[in-house]
């Protein structure tokens, strides 16, 4: 048995996708579950009938730390974990916020960014939250 | 199954290299010390080792190198890297091995010189060219401490545990490493210091990450039968459990329990023992949550506990639970993989040859490697002959 390799594979579709400011996860046609990060098959089930969908966007701080640099060195900057509405976690950086205001199950949404020539999703505090 | 094993295999020789400092040796160099330290202190000569396990953070193909380094020509050999727990975890297949008839006489050795070495830098970045973790990448984790403080962060924020429990296992680790002249950091340590240290990755200050140091461990493991025969005391597996269910920590299921709850539930069942029957347990504590972390998962207290149960020295010299009696990767020695350096201490605990930091009667000890981000974890329990 083989498959087609004709396409690119789900990480360069990935970032193909977001390079034009699209946040896009899986989903799994087999078990109704989404996934993160992209993948050929499924980590829950196996299954390899995955599409791309485009998330709500919205997000639960799950933990959080900042990185302590020296100013010549770039300075201070948070790192997270945010769990999406649709149940998969990502690693990331909330904006907008003094990195000390970041607080474990604050409310955020997915912006993505280009940074240095290359797109990223990073967080932003839901409206309401106070930076 | 591997309840069958029990009893079945014993490590026969231990040895240390290169502890600390060890500047203008090669990591090799440092292996080969200790290799022949172990081999040696087990009343046996190279020629005698025909099995080889090994793990490196740098070369590509370690076992080929070693043998090569050490002029042997092993009947077996793996090198599989689970991070900081491979040799914890080389026990599974070197006792594997010794069962059934491929060798016998397995040696489980390494050797970095982290500290004096290469810089950690340029290993950094030539491994992010080659392994890169592209999705956590771009937000730049200082990692390994970003990883450990974001399950820190979370444990204090679902369990309480407060940056003061934090700190007790780093000065548990100081008193421990003030018996053990062979630790590398025996300065008096307190609460406060630990606390108000330079942060690293919040909540995690530079007192509550390892040691960064050179330094290579060895072990030779035999069959029972064989080890009875040989001039140290047998130190017997008496139980063994693996487990990793991720690797990069934006994938691990829940930031507060580690694999060590299924390892070593796993290496309990093999020894026929209960957490209450360990009299000394050696962890890998890369950061102080992770003896936190370890002691609830490994059944020492209950989730959420961990903190209150390292409170008021109780994990310290004439604590409750004598843990990490060498003085940890925290104060001892922490030279980028720490696995080997928990069979190292558990032994000679088992053997009563641990000076000062001798825990009276110890027959029972637990060692428990970690590696990766919280990823890959294993569980040893080693006895005495009398708990055969």
């Amino acid at each position: 048995m083989s498959d087609s390799h004709s396409n690119p594979g789900p990480e360069q579709q990935f970032h193909d996708a977001l390079s034009h400011g699209q946040f896009q996860i899986q989903h799994c046609a087999d078990c109704d579950r989404y996934v993160f990060y992209p993948r050929v098959q499924c980590p829950h089930c196996g299954g390899h009938h995955l599409s791309w969908v485009r998330p709500a966007g919205l997000g639960t701080v799950y933990s959080v730390t900042i990185v302590r640099k020296k100013p010549a060195d770039g300075g201070d900057y948070n790192v997270v974990l945010v769990d999406l509405q649709e149940g998969v976690r990502l690693m990331g950086r909330v904006d907008g916020i003094a990195n000390e205001a970041i607080r474990i199950g604050m409310r955020v949404h997915v912006e993505v960014k280009q940074e240095g020539g290359k797109a990223i999703v990073v967080f932003v505090p839901n409206a309401g939250v106070i930076a | 199954m591997m309840a069958e094993l029990r009893g079945k295999l014993a490590i026969a020789g231990v040895g240390l290299a290169g502890c600390g400092e060890a500047p203008g040796r090669t990591e090799i160099e440092i292996l080969a010390d200790a290799s022949r330290l172990a081999v040696a202190d087990a009343g046996l000569t190279l020629r005698d080792i025909d099995g080889l396990l090994t793990a490196s953070t740098t070369s590509f193909m370690p076992a080929l190198s070693v043998a090569e380094y050490l002029g042997i020509r092993p009947s077996f050999s793996d090198s599989n890297s689970v991070g900081g727990a491979s040799f914890v975890s080389h026990l599974i297949p070197a006792a594997l091995a010794l069962e059934a008839g491929l060798c016998n006489a397995v040696l489980v050795a390494y050797g970095s010189n982290q500290r004096t070495g290469m810089g950690r830098r340029n290993q950094g970045k030539i491994k992010a060219e080659l392994d890169p973790m592209a999705y956590e990448a771009p937000y730049r984790p200082f990692n390994p401490p970003t990883s450990y403080a974001l399950a820190a962060a979370r444990h204090m924020y679902q369990y309480g545990t407060t940056r003061e429990q934090l700190a007790e296992v780093a000065v548990a680790a100081r008193r421990w490493a003030q018996k053990n002249p062979e630790a590398f950091v025996r300065d008096p340590l307190t609460i406060d210091d630990v606390v108000n240290s330079r942060m690293i990755s919040d909540p995690l200050t530079v007192r509550n990450c390892c040691l960064v140091t050179d330094g290579g461990g060895a072990f030779v493991l035999t069959r029972a039968d064989r080890a009875r025969a040989l001039p140290q005391p047998p130190v017997f597996v008496l139980g063994m459990g693996a487990a990793h269910w991720h690797r990069q920590i934006s994938q691990m299921p829940d930031l507060t329990v580690s694999a060590a709850s299924e390892s070593g539930p796993k290496a309990f069942a093999m020894a026929g023992l209960h957490p209450a029957d360990i009299d000394v347990v050696e962890l890998y504590d890369a950061f102080t949550i992770n003896t936190i972390l370890f002691l609830e998962d490994l059944g020492f207290c209950e989730k959420g506990a961990g903190g209150g149960f390292v409170e008021d020295g109780a994990i310290a010299p004439g604590g409750r639970l004598p843990v990490n009696t060498n003085g940890g990767g925290l104060s001892c020695v922490h030279p980028g993989m720490y696995g080997i350096f928990t069979i190292v201490e558990a032994v000679r605990q088992l053997r009563n040859q641990a000076g000062e930091r001798q825990i009276a009667g110890a027959e029972v000890a637990l060692c428990h490697g970690n590696g990766g981000m919280l990823s890959s974890q294993v569980t040893a329990i080693l006895g005495t002959a009398a708990t055969v």
